[in-house]
């Protein structure tokens, strides 16, 4: 275990906390780098998802596990932004200006969700936001004219300054740079005093306003980013499905998204990228498995729901900090070899906290 | 004739939501976790009861109280298995666990032979026969599946009055959902009350799965019905059992009123307009408490 022994204020906000950090993350960033030499076309289209994903979770990690604002209708989100840019696109704008218009346009959808958060917790957010979701999906039935309605809408060819963006390897490259800028961003805000401000309401709302924050304006702003978020994977996604139809972002889609996190690890900005790797991960594996399966098994429709609902009962019985939190153990236990105890990381005995009153 | 005729269809769908938004409640009061897979135990108790009927062979009354019964261990034993080792953990850990078995549910539902994707109809004895009342032709007709509905959840409710009222079990989940510190003080086996709890609640999923079945048919998406629910305890106040058949009625009348005066798709979205406008007003909801945490 590394034992960093400060000696400057500066190693406090440094990004990377040792030499090995910036090793490991240099690779990563090398290996991201030739993937589309190394791999083939289809898997690198199923990383382009990951990394499509990997935003939305980095929006709802913020929210749900960082702010603790838990919301059940975050497809709404990525559908404001994917029919924003199927709009705008269309309508002649470039992709310079009409994906910050997507983030913006989920962001300020994200504040009117939001807004019902300054008067309900709890329960109730998780059902308003639940509510809106459901209303957000038939507004875009409705509007035809804009979003085609039931029967979908194309999204044309993306092309940035004469460059085709359509083809795999140039789409996983301006995914990828964007999906690094936003974990950057998010991991930088985490580290200003709005995000030690939203950790602040998770751990305890009482006692965050009782240090001066106004949880208005906050839950506000974590609706708002969280939204922005999950509107620029939106319109990326439209560009990588290309066309989107009312469906893709139902309820199924939030309560997904949800599980990634879950499943990724609350609370962990690493989480939000290995939950749907994982996901994408499994789901391949689901497939290519469904062959060596008896085909009374193999072909069923409910075999992916069955595993991923079993997947995410025993994380949350077993693993409640995620696929990050088994990742930290099995790391301790590699850098302490042979010292690790099984107590380690044990969990405080936590009691019920009762929202009643006693 | 017409606003009366719509009135009563919405309340009979009306009484499905309350039926699940009793489950909810009686869940919430006693454990304080939203039991998000609700509706998809409703799905469970419709297949439960079309497996009765069809493959067994058995007769409507006694695949129902088969479906009761066979429900309410099903309920014991997912408190048992999943839930208890979850005691004292946070709320959106629960929230997420019943997420979890909701979405497994809707999975291994259709890999079960015979249930599987397709949509079942449930043979039941009253299956399209009407009513009229006040004079053939010119008065109102009813569906008797309709009647049966409301009939039944009036029925149900006035023997859950009753239990909770008149019996020792009754008395002590009341006890137990008021505080569970004290019952378990009073010598009440808290951790068994939560489960019998479980159980209750999802026979009565069971009940209302038997009772749409005959309108909606059975499969595996049936579940969905239980997130329109969620206004319907809300509109009542979470944690209300008046209010969650109160809210069940309000919710079912206005969504069947919004589908014959307003445009289409406002049918689906009118329970989710209610409960943000309730939330938005008065965010207890009708009969609920008007509680603050205190530090």
């Amino acid at each position: 275990m590394h034992f960093i022994f400060k000696t400057r204020y500066e190693q406090d906000i440094n990004l990377f906390r040792h030499g090995g950090q910036i090793f490991w993350y240099a690779a990563l960033a090398l290996a991201l780098l030739c993937a589309p030499w190394l791999l083939s076309e289809y898997t690198l289209s199923q990383i382009t998802f990951i990394g499509i994903y990997a935003i939305v979770c980095l929006g709802l990690m913020l929210l749900a596990g960082f702010t603790g604002q838990v919301s059940l209708g975050h497809a709404g989100f990525l559908a404001m932004g994917a029919y924003t840019e199927a709009y705008l696109q269309a309508n002649g704008w470039p992709f310079m200006i009409s994906l910050p218009m997507s983030a913006l346009v989920a962001g300020i959808t994200g504040i009117m969700i939001g807004l019902p958060a300054l008067r309900v917790k709890g329960m109730y957010l998780s059902i308003a936001t639940l509510a809106f979701g459901f209303i957000l999906e038939q507004v875009v039935v409705s509007a035809e004219h804009i979003t085609g309605g039931n029967a979908g809408r194309q999204v044309e060819k993306l092309i940035i300054a004469g460059v085709d963006f359509d083809d795999g390897t140039n789409f996983y490259y301006l995914v990828t740079v964007i999906a690094v800028i936003c974990v950057l961003g998010v991991l930088n805000l985490l580290r200003s005093p709005t995000g030690r401000a939203f950790v602040a309401i998770r751990d305890s709302e009482v006692s965050a306003q009782s240090m001066g924050i106004n949880l208005a304006h906050y839950k506000t702003v974590a609706f708002a980013l969280s939204a922005a978020l999950a509107g620029i994977a939106g319109a990326l996604y439209a560009h990588k499905i290309r066309i989107i139809t009312p469906d893709q972002f139902g309820f199924l889609q939030s309560i997904e998204l949800l599980m990634m996190v879950v499943i990724g690890g609350l609370g962990s900005i690493q989480g939000a990228i290995f939950g749907p790797a994982f996901w994408f991960v499994v789901q391949q594996l689901i497939v290519t498995g469904k062959d060596w399966l008896p085909p009374e098994l193999g072909q069923q429709t409910g075999l992916q729901p069955t595993i991923f609902g079993i997947i995410l009962i025993a994380i949350v019985l077993f693993e409640p900090m995620g696929l990050y939190g088994r990742w930290l153990k099995f790391r301790t236990f590699l850098e302490i070899f042979p010292f690790y105890r099984k107590g380690m990381f044990k969990r405080q005995k936590s009691y019920m906290k009762s929202e009643r009153l006693k | 004739m017409q606003l009366l005729q719509l009135i009563v269809s919405g309340a009979a769908i009306g009484c499905i939501y309350a039926l699940i938004a009793l489950g909810f409640v009686l869940i919430y009061k006693a454990t304080e976790t939203v039991n998000f897979a609700q509706g998809d135990l409703m799905m469970i108790g419709g297949f439960i009861g079309l497996t009765a009927m069809t493959v067994a062979g058995l007769p409507f009354w006694l695949a129902f109280l088969l479906t009761i019964v066979a429900m309410a261990l099903f309920g014991m034993g997912t408190e048992r298995l999943v839930l208890r080792p979850l005691l004292g953990q946070p709320a959106f850990t629960m929230v997420m666990m019943t997420i979890g078995l909701g979405y497994l549910a809707r999975g291994v539902v259709t890999m079960i032979p015979y249930w599987g994707t397709e949509t079942h109809t449930l043979p039941v004895p009253y299956k399209d026969e009407v009513i009229w009342l006040g004079g053939e032709g010119t008065g109102l007709v009813v569906s008797v599946e309709h009647l049966v509905i409301i009939v039944a959840t009036v029925a149900l409710v006035a023997l859950l009055y009753a239990f909770f009222r008149y019996t020792r079990l009754g008395i002590a989940m009341q006890a137990t959902s008021q505080n569970q510190l004290a019952a378990f003080y009073m010598g009440i086996p808290v951790r068994r009350v939560n489960m019998l709890i479980w159980g209750l609640s999802s026979a009565i999923c069971g009940v209302a799965g038997l009772l749409l079945a005959p309108i909606t048919f059975v499969h595996a998406n049936m579940g969905f019905v239980g997130l329109k629910a969620f206004p319907a305890a809300v509109v009542g106040g979470f944690g209300s059992i008046p209010g969650a058949l109160v809210g069940g009625l309000i919710i079912g009348i206005v969504e069947s009123l919004a589908g014959f005066y307003l445009p289409e798709g406002f049918k689906d979205i009118a329970a989710y307009v209610v409960v943000l406008i309730m939330l938005v007003v008065k965010p207890n909801g009708l009969f609920g408490d008007n509680l603050t945490k205190k530090v």
